[in-house]
């Protein structure tokens, strides 16, 4: 248990999504626009990414990692398939997002309706797609650990383009030279936000 | 097109305008916003930047030139999935290379090279573009908005690493120049993932205040 919450703190401020590896950028400039609709999209992302990583956790773990066959046939102990990684988890992710929204729209028009436009555009988002690579890459021990670190990601996702989006909010009523405004004043205002989360490195856990 | 138009010359200047465009006042990073993700996360180093640019540009020539000829025969209603398996295919490939070639750096860009997958230069680039454009254009449309998001990379690179590091494709320029003996300190804080930010947030404004039509309205 003690592991578990160690893994979710961790990946929501020390291993964020967005500061730590500027994961999911396009979609959290593009929307962070108001609260409102960027909240919809946060809770979009915690809820893909809570299904896609274990998922990916257990096709990398039983179809793909070298000697994950063995299961299947002992003949098989020697194959290596992770070089289709990259196709299977992407698969995977775009029929996830197509199933969530499926189902959404069946049983929740009005979270249906809020998330609209959201829900496909998650498909191409960086976040999603990390997430499991970054579970390959960490090797974690079971699925438990894995669903921990997808849902902590999302949240750490949700935090960062809520609060981005509360400070846009804010900006407009300050006087930001021209060319800066816009683009320009929203990466400076994210590495601010980053270094401030860069606080949390070095905590031990 | 009507076929009794004169062919046009391969560098005419339309099509060189597609090639140039991406590079200034149209910049996949800086203008349209796409592909920033990895964009931020491999320029610590000039190197892995460089190899990021080139590994880009192969991609997205390919996967823009194979859509844009399969532009008339896919449905649009499966389009997505099929350019994702076009690109996916093409990252396959080069991190394959990457592997085989450049094991050092394959290993710093880490999981960089598997998310060209979903970086939104290339998507968007293939249902902006390639999807109503003929292969050849489509060719240097996908070079050119490689190259400009290459460009951004590499000067994020070069100057993260020559303050960061004191180094440029990791020779000592600074200890060279002799600059350490008067006192200068290495920039610790160029190396850390908010500077590639602020970085980028200068570019930009540097580039908006050169050419006032770019600036935002609202």
């Amino acid at each position: 248990m003690e592991n578990l919450i160690n893994i979710f703190v961790k990946s929501v401020f020390i291993d964020n999504m967005v500061f730590a590896y500027f994961l999911g950028m396009c979609s959290y400039l593009a929307v962070s626009k108001t609260v409102k609709t960027s909240v919809g999209l946060g809770f979009a992302v915690v809820f893909v990414l809570t299904i896609t990583v274990p998922v990916n956790y257990l096709i990398h773990n039983f179809l793909l990692k070298e000697g994950a066959l063995v299961w299947l046939n002992e003949s098989l102990a020697d194959v290596n398939l992770s070089f289709l990684s990259f196709i299977m988890f992407i698969a995977v992710i775009a029929s996830m997002v197509q199933l969530v929204e499926m189902i959404v729209e069946k049983f929740s028009p009005t979270l249906y309706a809020s998330l609209g436009i959201f829900l496909p555009l998650i498909a191409v988002n960086c976040a999603i797609l990390g997430g499991s690579l970054f579970m390959v890459e960490r090797e974690y021990a079971n699925i438990g650990e894995a669903t921990v670190f997808g849902f902590g990601s999302g949240v750490g996702f949700l935090l960062a383009i809520a609060g981005i989006a509360a400070i846009r909010e804010k900006i407009q009523y300050s006087n930001v030279p021209a060319p800066l405004r816009g683009l320009g004043i929203t990466f400076i205002i994210t590495g601010l936000m980053g270094i401030a989360f860069m606080s949390f490195m070095g905590i031990k856990l | 097109m009507s076929k009794d138009k004169e062919r046009e010359p391969l560098f005419s200047a339309k099509n060189l305008k597609l090639l140039r465009e991406p590079l200034g006042e149209n910049n996949p990073i800086t203008v349209q916003v796409l592909g920033i993700c990895s964009a931020l996360a491999v320029t610590v180093k000039l190197k892995p930047s460089v190899v990021m640019a080139l590994s880009v540009v192969v991609v997205m020539a390919v996967s823009n030139v194979v859509v844009s000829l399969f532009r008339k025969t896919v449905p649009p209603r499966i389009r997505i999935i099929f350019q994702l398996v076009v690109i996916a295919m093409m990252v396959v490939l080069v991190d394959q290379v990457l592997k085989a070639f450049a094991f050092e750096v394959s290993k710093q860009l880490s999981v960089f090279v598997g998310l060209i997958i979903t970086n939104c230069i290339i998507m968007g680039r293939l249902e902006a573009f390639a999807l109503a454009n003929k292969p050849w254009e489509s060719l240097l449309d996908g070079i050119g908005n490689a190259a400009g998001y290459g460009l951004i990379l590499i000067i994020v690179g070069f100057f993260r690493e020559f303050l960061g590091s004191g180094t440029i494709f990791g020779y000592p320029v600074m200890e060279k120049l002799g600059v350490y003996n008067i006192g200068y300190e290495n920039n610790g804080f160029m190396i850390l993932p908010p500077m590639a930010l602020i970085t980028v947030g200068i570019i930009i404004w540097i580039q908006r205040s050169r050419n006032r039509d770019l600036v935002d309205k609202s």
